[in-house]
């Protein structure tokens, strides 16, 4: 596991398409984990929006424990939204971007592995901060499985959808205020879903209905999205 | 499959911007009449004429201009999305251009919907917003004609420009049923239905009949702007070729001497 993986390094006769998609998946994550700060500023981010909202709203524990599943929805999406301008910015600033562009393989397994790795180290650590942030602000113990299980399902979706965002502007100097205006729009469902979900349990009701409807979405957009990804992409390339 | 001769040239013939600059000129004049004609008679038969309904009095006659301005709000998202896969299908130039000039069209008709809403909201609700499904949802729609204003203006290059923005077109009209979906969910969810739309279940046609003229009209109308949008763009786009230049030099023909002229064309 410890050597290096470089593109040059793939054995050329056997560079099957799943050496492509694991190889792209590792070095993703390890860039993304050699740069700890960066990995750490979307979370942070979400833990001091949650904070903020005892000391705006109310500390009351009826009013938190009301309040609870949107706010955490929320600032998990906005969280999310933090993340994404990173997504293929640095690929893009050291022409990376371009290779992988102009590489014969189809773009949608690269894009595929980058989503994935891009989720593993923001929407996996969002959905286990939710016990001790729940816990925080009151979250009643029933909605808190949903809760986890609704993020675990939506906040892929989330990254998927930012990413054709996130792709069609790669280019652009004035990228962030526009990726959100992007992309916070196509989140509503997800939000709706999610909530609901944390809701119904909340009144101790059953929340399957909304997971399931998250998780037809989630194989969903896992399967179709990154090919506007990959089409976005190759436009943001041009247009930089 | 078999496709009749005339649609085949005509489609054809859509490849060439200059076509259908030259085409659609006579058309302008003729649609801006009979669509000012169409929303003039609609909307005075329906404001001045039609009878007040028996539940919502004289509020309802909002209805003569939300409703057009609502369905084609809606319709003019998908007619972008349509003009986006025939671009990045056929790579048509024109599809582009018709996508630039309906995004402001569908926003302002977006904008016009959800202001005429609000205000009948006032007298019937008893206020100028509430989180109704519906309202919701056109607002969301608003905010993806903005995204699509703002992605546009953001990239330089017209023909990348375009493209990016079919992508959002296209991702965007996926997610519209659905946004629409999740919405009514969540207003049944949270809001048992405390207002309900209450219309008068059959309209008699001295109210209907309005309402119909001022759809067409206004069906008309967008047409004309989507049109005379899509002639301005044809032009910036080809503003370098010789066509655009004798078109321009035409208009100021009166003044520029045979002389210059010649010395252009050298």
């Amino acid at each position: 596991m410890n050597r290096a993986v470089g593109r040059s390094e793939l054995p050329v006769p056997e560079a099957s398409l799943w050496v492509l998609f694991r190889g792209q998946l590792r070095r993703d994550l390890k860039l993304a984990l050699r740069q700890p700060a960066e990995l750490a500023n979307p979370l942070a981010f979400f833990v001091v929006v949650i904070t903020l909202i005892p000391l705006g709203v109310s500390p009351e524990p009826e009013v938190l424990a009301g309040m609870a599943p949107g706010v955490l929805w929320i600032a998990a999406l906005l969280a999310t939204l933090l993340g994404l301008e990173a997504l293929f910015r640095r690929d893009r600033d050291d022409g990376s971007l371009e290779q992988m562009v102009l590489r014969a393989e189809p773009l949608y397994l690269p894009v595929l592995a980058r989503m994935m790795a891009h989720w593993l180290v923001t929407g996996l650590p969002l959905t286990l901060l939710v016990p001790l942030l729940g816990g925080m602000l009151n979250l009643p113990p029933e909605a808190r499985w949903p809760m986890m299980l609704g993020l675990a399902l939506g906040t892929p979706i989330l990254v998927l959808l930012g990413g054709v965002g996130a792709a069609l502007t790669v280019g652009l100097r004035t990228g962030g205020v526009l990726l959100a205006l992007l992309v916070l729009p196509l989140f509503v469902p997800v939000l709706i879903l999610g909530v609901s979900a944390a809701e119904l349990a909340a009144s101790g009701l059953d929340p399957a209905g909304p997971l399931l409807w998250l998780a037809a979405g989630a194989s969903f957009a896992l399967t179709a999205v990154p090919f506007a990804i990959a089409a976005a992409l190759r436009i943001g390339v041009e247009a930089g | 499959m078999y496709i009749p001769e005339p649609l085949r040239r005509l489609w054809h013939r859509l490849g060439s911007p200059r076509w259908f600059y030259e085409t659609s000129g006579p058309w302008v004049p003729w649609l801006g009449a009979a669509a000012a004609l169409l929303i003039t008679v609609g909307t005075v038969w329906g404001l001045a004429f039609a009878p007040p309904d028996y539940l919502q009095g004289d509020s309802f006659r909002i209805i003569y201009i939300h409703v057009p301005a609502a369905y084609l709000a809606q319709a003019g998202y998908v007619l972008m999305a349509v003009c986006g896969v025939v671009l990045l299908v056929w790579r048509m130039k024109l599809a582009d251009m018709v996508m630039t000039a309906i995004a402001p069209v569908g926003a302002a008709f977006t904008f016009l919907a959800l202001a005429t809403g609000s205000i009948w909201g006032k007298p019937t609700w008893g206020t100028y917003w509430i989180w109704d499904a519906r309202i919701t949802s056109v607002l969301i729609l608003l905010f993806l004609y903005l995204g699509i204003i703002g992605l546009r203006r953001a990239i330089e290059r017209p023909e990348a420009a375009g493209r990016a923005c079919a992508i959002l077109a296209i991702v965007g009209v996926i997610n519209i049923p659905i946004i629409k979906y999740s919405v009514d969910w969540w207003m049944t969810l949270h809001q048992p239905a405390t207002f309900s739309i209450t219309e008068a279940p059959a309209m008699p046609p001295i109210m209907w009949v309005p309402l119909l003229l001022n759809v067409l009209g206004f069906n008309l109308l967008f047409a004309l702007s989507v049109i005379q949008g899509t002639r301005t763009e044809v032009l910036v786009r080809e503003r370098r070729t010789r066509w655009v230049n004798d078109l321009c030099r035409e208009g100021s023909m009166t003044y520029t001497g045979d002389t210059e002229m010649s010395l252009d064309r050298q």
